[in-house]
């Protein structure tokens, strides 16, 4: 603490474009080396398992869908255990048009998927963000449920609790064949999706509008007195991430062909929760993490103990919310500090 | 008598049987630096909150520079220059010095609702939150998160976030409430070195800095105003010593 204390007044006597703090702050959207990382294994993936291609596009669009609820979750603060409204109207706008043969091509649907999502978001949001806290959690857990039973009562529509089955997807720019039976397509199609939505989200973080998302995570209250919108914020935060989560439910709906009622039961929502959280939140990579690392142990674990492999998932929880409250990301970042501040100070 | 820039007529607000404030006529000068002292419970933090609307007055009037402003939104009176500190920090915790006032700067320039230009390359806001800490001598500990400071240099940043909002009136509310007296100067300076437009009224219990500080003194008691006045007709006005001396409270008094 002393050491550092005095290194930085040493700089600040250079002028403030030289204070640690103003360069960190100007220098914290650069790319680093390591965030090529995930593309590049991701890539790696491709060529290394061409058999587990579904299984890597589940995990593509696992990671999108965590990466949508860090957005409301970890940046903006929004409790919400609901965020499955907006994958399954997503899913059921991109399965709808494809299975009523209205729209069936696949970049445009999952815009449409986005969009529908988005009104579900911001129509909900302006009502659910008056409300925090528990209220906010019990409140998003009833909208997805009262989605839910509505695709489940209309089901001269949705196909109820069958649910609709074998969509055709259009090519993808009209060349590349997109059905299960073309993995290597869709593992790349999900990819090239993820990877604009991250750059989507990237530059939202680290504008002034995600720091300003920071502030009301961290003291609501005070944004208030420092002259934000606050709700507006939150309901325009709520509307992109529903969109991002509308995406991933389009993509979903794309990659297997069919929707059903599970792309909107609570099981997802807690899932897509449990990801981050495992992960970590709040970090961007905290959704990829999160996502390799469970769907890794549902397909292991579920091998080894078909019956009782969510008993390793629950005790891996345990541990990461008693000793690791910032998920594996923020354990990953706890570990490379103290490396660095040992090796400074021998 | 300067021009008025906040005034508030016949306010007050109820809570539940409590009358927190009573009928309170209220007004403050363009550049004052006016004190608001009273007992615990008189009704000073209440006033400031009915003030920058926070709470709604159940019934009269807020005026900004004779503009009705009772129904206007907390946010929208930071826009038009009201800024405030609170008793109690309320600061983004897990946020960089430099961030905690960022935020306020970015909010008051308008950019904050900018999505796609990422808040590196605003260094117009950097800048000026940079050199803002450097007059509160916070520059050291710019990189600190929040909450790894000692208490008195988390009031200052309490303080630095409003002084970033530019404000024309600045409600202080104990801007040195819980700090050790070794380091309460450090806030007490900042608060004498702010620019001489702005009008400052600052909740305080310390008369030593009320005197030290204030032009004008208003002393609450019970939720109205019971006493206002130059320091000086405070001090000896014996109304006023007996309620203070009633409370245990001592004047040392140098006005």
């Amino acid at each position: 603490m002393n050491t550092a204390l005095s290194s930085a007044g040493a700089a600040s006597l250079a002028g403030p474009g030289e204070n640690p703090a103003v360069r960190a702050l100007r220098r914290r959207h650069h790319f680093r080396w390591w965030e090529a990382l995930p593309w590049i294994l991701a890539l790696a993936y491709y060529f290394a398992f061409p058999d587990y291609l579904s299984f890597g596009a589940d995990l593509l669009i696992a990671t999108l869908f965590a990466l949508s609820l860090d957005l409301a979750l970890g940046y903006a603060g929004i409790v919400t255990l609901g965020h499955a409204a907006f994958f399954g109207a997503g899913a059921y706008t991109v399965g709808m048009l494809a299975y009523y043969e209205v729209w069936n091509e696949p970049i445009t649907s999952l815009i449409l998927g986005a969009s529908s999502a988005a009104a579900v978001g911001c129509l909900s949001g302006l009502v659910l963000l008056r409300t925090s806290g528990i209220t906010l959690l019990m409140l998003t857990l009833c909208t997805m449920a009262l989605l839910e039973q509505a695709a489940n009562m209309g089901h001269a529509y949705t196909g109820g609790f069958d649910g609709l089955p074998s969509l055709t997807i259009a090519p993808v720019f009209g060349i590349f064949e997109f059905n299960p039976l073309y993995a290597n397509t869709q593992f790349l199609f999900s990819l090239g999706v993820l990877f604009s939505c991250f750059i989507f989200v990237r530059s939202l973080v680290y504008s002034p509008f995600g720091q300003s998302l920071t502030g009301i995570r961290e003291n609501a209250l005070r944004m208030h007195a420092v002259g934000s919108p606050v709700r507006r914020r939150l309901v325009l935060c709520y509307t992109i991430s529903a969109a991002l989560a509308g995406v991933a439910g389009g993509l979903w709906a794309q990659t297997n062909a069919y929707v059903n009622l599970s792309a909107l039961d609570l099981d997802r929502a807690a899932t897509v929760l449990i990801v981050l959280i495992l992960g970590g939140y709040g970090r961007l990579y905290g959704a990829f993490i999160g996502a390799v690392v469970y769907l890794a142990l549902e397909h292991f674990l579920a091998q080894l103990y078909p019956t009782a492999w969510q008993l390793g998932l629950g005790l891996l929880l345990v541990a990461i919310s008693l000793f690791a409250r910032n998920g594996i990301l923020g354990l990953g970042e706890a570990l490379w500090r103290r490396y660095r501040a040992e090796r400074k100070s021998p | 008598m300067s021009e008025i820039r906040l005034e508030t007529q016949a306010l007050s607000r109820r809570f539940g049987a409590l009358m927190a404030l009573q009928e309170i006529d209220f007004q403050l000068a363009a550049g004052a630096r006016h004190a608001l002292i009273g007992p615990n419970g008189a009704g000073k933090t209440t006033f400031v909150n009915v003030l920058t609307g926070v709470l709604p007055p159940t019934h009269g009037r807020v005026l900004l520079a004779g503009r009705d402003i009772t129904e206007t939104a907390q946010a929208e009176r930071v826009k038009l220059g009201i800024a405030r500190t609170f008793q109690i920090n309320r600061l983004f915790r897990g946020l960089s010095v430099l961030e905690n006032v960022c935020i306020a700067v970015a909010e008051r320039v308008g950019v904050a609702r900018s999505m796609f230009y990422p808040t590196g390359w605003h260094t117009d806001v950097i800048d000026e939150s940079m050199s803002l800490l450097q007059t509160l001598k916070l520059a050291e500990a710019a990189s600190h998160r929040v909450s790894e400071l000692p208490y008195g240099r988390q009031r200052l940043v309490e303080l630095a976030i409003a002084i970033g909002l530019k404000p024309e009136i600045l409600l202080l509310d104990e801007p040195a409430a819980g700090v050790p007296s070794a380091e309460s100067h450090i806030i007490l300076d900042a608060i004498e070195r702010l620019p001489e437009h702005i009008a400052v009224l600052i909740i305080e219990h310390d008369m030593d800095v009320v005197f030290r500080f204030a032009k004008r003194v208003t002393v609450m008691v019970g939720g109205a105003v019971f006493a206002e006045g130059t320091p000086k007709e405070i001090e000896s006005n014996p109304m006023v010593r007996e309620v203070y001396l009633g409370q245990g409270a001592q004047w040392t008094g140098h006005a």
